[in-house]
């Protein structure tokens, strides 16, 4: 029975749970419902989910634990040669499916019967050409032990099919007598009904931890290996990049970080100064009908995706700053520079730093505002001297979290800022940052025992790390230094 | 400094003076004044007109992917090449491949030519055959394939004309450009300025961008966002059924049950930091967990959907919570004092009063998730995938691409007809999160209630 096929049937059990259980406990009370401790539809749902809940959960384990043993079983039937690394093993597992796949579908089609599948040699027929007219182009021919691996497969996963309907089908069944059962006038249904709901809520808010948890793992575990195949003074304090795929990389994050930070550093030079002062002429200037307009506009900016941006860098911004000011003050003639990547993260940052200082810059009450007035200072020194300094604590940690995000930043870095890493000071040369080699080292084929493969992960737990320390610094910054006014 | 103005000692110090006629200090502290204001404006300035020279150049350049340059002619679908045996039997003829289609194009398109009477004018046979699109023998064989009945038959053919044809029409492609290019020449060029002149060459309404899949690098022109348009609704689909009801029930959670100890406060600070967590890493771990653990085929829609979701999570959450704690608590106070459990309180009250706030929040989400690129680069949706994924469930594990990794692969391709092709993909995008924006602005004004 198919996954889909027995999911309509635990439905079909639920329903029928639900309409008995609620029939059973009105029939309890002798057709009067005032006289149930809950209402009917809490014993409906109560033997509703007392066959979901199980039936659900061992059909969600069995689909899980299931191609694991499958996969051993067969691992170790299979001759030493063919399963001798985990590439190897990869590759006669793909074969082993394939050719079981095959085999299903020449029984489905008719040109083979069920027994031939399961009982024919490699001698007797020529199973590529036979599957090739069924659909299943196959690479090689087929060796005996492969073959034979298949019908083993094939004859664990039927066993496999039946026992998950079996038992799914079992505990529905279990379920649907359990949760009827019980259905009776005095049961405290809508307790145990909330009760359970209450857990599914629980397990909702966990998935975030789950998240946190597998990004830590994620990127710990294969940081390890990769430390563990190439020196960490090498990674950390090497002042080259140049991974090779044939072997003798030099793997050195510093040019990395350099160009990363130095494309922050642009990013902010642009964002600061104008988010700023968009955000203190909005907050303290503009009239309300400007500010209506003009806000929402400048909130456009952050809604539009980054590969936009990316391609403006690629195509306009690149250029322009090439052929207007690199080419003729000689510094040299890329069109993807670290000024063409740091400005544009410097323009998407704009409404970051604009809206939240322009909330922090109204949270200061208007009495200090007053009280500056009323002592002959116009609205331009109130700002500077009295606004900025209450907002401070604020305005730091949005733009430390500013600052985070352009770190992280990665598609227009990846359009705009070149590929090649190197310790430069010339703004409109082209460098590379962690986000755009994570990209580089990671797309195309890749060998997971390779340390260049494996230096991605060791680059993105480093930005992780930079980036959430970042943040925890800044929200540290605005929970320390913040006024309190009442 | 105001120190004048403000220091208690400096009116003895200061000359006598009129307080209706500024002073130089007054002057001079003005002109600070009206200069920070023109800071601020010159600042919403630079802002709003790079954004606007930015949509401006998307537009402009972007524009001309929905049209594409076509050839018509009247077309003889020859018996004696494309079924040598006579017998419309479909399987024979798949037997022919698109070199003969070719051939058949090739030569009706030359006789057309002939009986306009445009001379060739030393452009040799190959290069007339080269105007036309590299894809138009496969579309045609895929026609003839699916109607057999056609052969035999002269119809009346429309196949794309090459890209650089089509970039000629549109401009992109000069006489002077095509000295310097390899793959056309002025005279083919000069030739097609004739074709359009006899009505053989016009530009059309292109619907083949929406529907189309990727092409190869030499074909540009058969290049359409079909399968990125069908990744990307995939993956709203995911995020839909996943995130969503796992982000409201973690938000009910969080703000009506939990008890406030450290656990609560413990996820509570997680999920701020996921917020700020770059997108990439997002894309390392579904690169770990759904692929390599997992198992899930790489460009699938269903890695893709999930990485997504857990990567919009957190901002579902702090929309849902924040709409939540909108609802008063006389209203909740209201329900208990009538007889309500806390559950009843919740679903029957406050979550139908928030419910407004949520969709708001959802659709904005949607919107993030719809143009997120980096995390897919990692689980492989950059491939090249000119297959359209099958229907779902089964279609959630083929490969797939989606609308702004289309526009990046295309970006990162060569030829600049791409680059045309690619902004087109960005108006499509922008479109549609017009769209959402729009609705969820709608949707606040229509239902916002203040309490």
């Amino acid at each position: 029975m198919s996954v889909l096929m027995l999911l309509a049937a635990i439905a079909v059990l639920a329903l029928a749970a639900y309409l008995l259980a609620r029939q059973r406990s009105l029939a309890s009370a002798g057709g009067n419902p005032r006289l149930l401790h809950s209402l009917p539809l809490y014993y409906g749902w109560y033997g509703a989910l007392s066959v979901l809940l199980p039936a659900l959960g061992a059909l969600v384990l069995w689909l899980l634990i299931q191609p694991m043993v499958v996969e051993h079983r067969i691992s170790t039937t299979l001759p030493a040669d063919l399963v001798a690394d985990a590439a190897a093993r990869d590759l006669s597992m793909a074969d082993v499916r394939r050719l079981a796949g095959g085999l299903d579908a020449a029984v489905a089609q008719g040109a083979l019967t069920e027994d031939d599948a399961r009982k024919m040699g490699t001698g007797t027929t020529d199973l590529r050409a036979l599957l090739g007219t069924v659909g299943v182009a196959l690479g090689s021919d087929v060796t005996p032990e492969i073959l034979g691996a298949a019908q083993h497969y094939r004859h664990i996963t039927s066993w496999g099919a039946a026992g998950k309907t079996a038992l799914v089908l079992v505990l529905a069944v279990a379920g649907l007598f359990w949760g009827v059962t019980r259905a009776h006038k005095d049961f405290r249904a809508r307790n145990r009904v909330e009760q359970v709901v209450l857990g599914l809520l629980m397990m909702a808010s966990l998935i975030a931890v789950l998240t946190t948890i597998g990004i830590v793992w994620s990127i710990l575990s294969e940081t390890f290996q990769f430390f563990s195949i190439y020196p960490y003074q090498d990674f950390f304090f090497s002042l080259t990049w140049s991974p090779n795929f044939r072997g003798g990389s030099d793997l050195g994050i510093i040019p990395l970080i350099w160009g990363t930070l130095y494309i922050t550093l642009v990013s902010m030079i642009v964002a600061v100064p104008i988010g700023l002062f968009a955000a203190i002429y909005l907050a303290e200037y503009a009239s309300r009908r400007t500010r209506n307009v003009v806000k929402p506009l400048i909130e456009v900016i952050a809604g539009i995706p980054t590969v936009v941006f990316g391609i403006f860098a690629l195509v306009t911004v690149g250029p322009f700053l090439r052929d207007w000011f690199a080419q003729p003050l000689g510094f040299g003639n890329s069109g993807s520079s670290v000024m063409t990547a740091g400005i544009v993260i410097g323009i998407l940052n704009v409404p970051f730093i604009s809206s939240l200082s322009d909330d922090i810059i109204n949270a200061v009450p208007q009495s200090l505002r007053d009280g500056s007035y009323g002592l002959g200072a116009t609205k331009s020194e109130t700002v500077k001297q009295v606004i900025l300094p209450a907002a401070l604590p604020g305005i730091v940690g949005a733009i430390l979290m500013a600052a985070s995000r352009a770190i992280g930043e990665t598609m227009i870095v990846v359009m705009g800022a070149g590929a090649a890493a190197k310790l430069d000071l010339n703004p409109f040369e082209a460098m590379t940052t962690m986000t755009v080699k994570i990209v580089g080292q990671l797309t195309g084929d890749t060998d997971f025992a390779a340390p260049e493969t494996l230096v991605a992960f060791a680059l993105a737990s480093t930005l992780f790390v930079i980036t959430l320390g970042l943040n925890i610094f800044a929200l540290w910054i605005v929970r320390k230094y913040r006024e309190q006014y009442e | 400094m105001t120190g004048a103005a403000l220091s208690p000692l400096a009116p003895t110090a200061r000359p006598k003076q009129s307080i209706l006629t500024a002073g130089d200090d007054m002057k001079r502290r003005n002109a600070a004044e009206s200069r920070f204001r023109i800071y601020g404006l010159i600042a919403i300035a630079l802002a709003l007109t790079t954004l606007a020279i930015m949509l401006f150049t998307i537009v402009r350049d972007g524009v001309s992917a929905f049209h594409q340059a076509q050839l018509t002619f009247p077309l003889e679908l020859s018996a004696d090449v494309l079924d040598p045996k006579g017998n419309r039997l479909r399987d024979e003829m798949t037997k022919v491949t698109t070199v003969g289609y070719a051939k058949v194009l090739t030569t009706a398109f030359q006789a057309e030519l002939a009986r306009k009477g445009i001379t060739q004018d030393g452009v040799t046979d190959k290069e007339i055959a080269e105007l036309i699109s590299k894809d138009a023998p496969g579309q045609l064989r895929a026609m003839v394939l699916a109607d057999p009945a056609l052969v035999g038959t002269t119809i009346d053919a429309t196949v794309l004309a090459a890209g650089r044809v089509d970039g000629f029409l549109k401009g992109r492609v000069t006489l002077e450009s095509a000295e310097r290019d390899g793959n056309v020449t002025p005279d083919q060029l000069r030739l097609a300025e004739k074709l359009r002149g006899a009505g053989i060459l016009s530009s059309a309404w292109n619907w083949g961008f929406l529907t189309n899949p990727d092409a190869s690098d030499q074909r540009p022109e058969a290049a359409g966002l079909g399968v990125a348009l069908l990744g990307s609704a995939y993956m709203m689909l995911l995020v839909l059924v996943t995130c969503v009801p796992v982000g409201v029930a973690a938000s009910i959670y969080l703000e009506e049950f939990a008890p406030k100890n450290r656990w609560t406060d413990a996820i509570e600070v997680n999920i701020a930091n996921l917020a700020a967590v770059p997108s990439i890493v997002f894309g390392i771990l579904g690169l770990s967990v759904f692929i390599n653990f997992a198992g899930l085929p790489q460009s699938s829609s269903i890695a893709g959907g999930l990485v997504i979701s857990l990567m919009i999570l957190p901002t579902i959450i702090i929309a849902t919570r924040a709409s939540i704690r909108a609802v008063p608590p006389s209203i909740r106070d209201a329900a208990l004092g009538v007889g309500a459990s806390k559950m009843q309180t919740v679903f029957h009250h406050v979550l139908p009063l928030a419910m407004p706030g949520i969709l708001t929040g959802t659709i904005l989400g949607l919107a993030t998730a719809l143009g997120e690129t980096a995390p897919l680069l990692l689980i492989g949706m950059v491939a090249f995938v000119d297959n359209y994924p099958a229907v779902p469930p089964e279609g959630f594990l083929d490969p797939a691409t989606a609308l702004p990794v289309q526009v990046y692969s295309w970006a990162s391709r060569a030829d600049p007809a791409f680059i045309e092709r690619s902004n087109g993909a960005i108006i499509v995008l922008l479109v549609f999160l017009v769209i959402m924006n729009v609705g969820a602005i709608l949707l606040r004004r229509r239902f916002e209630r203040r309490w």
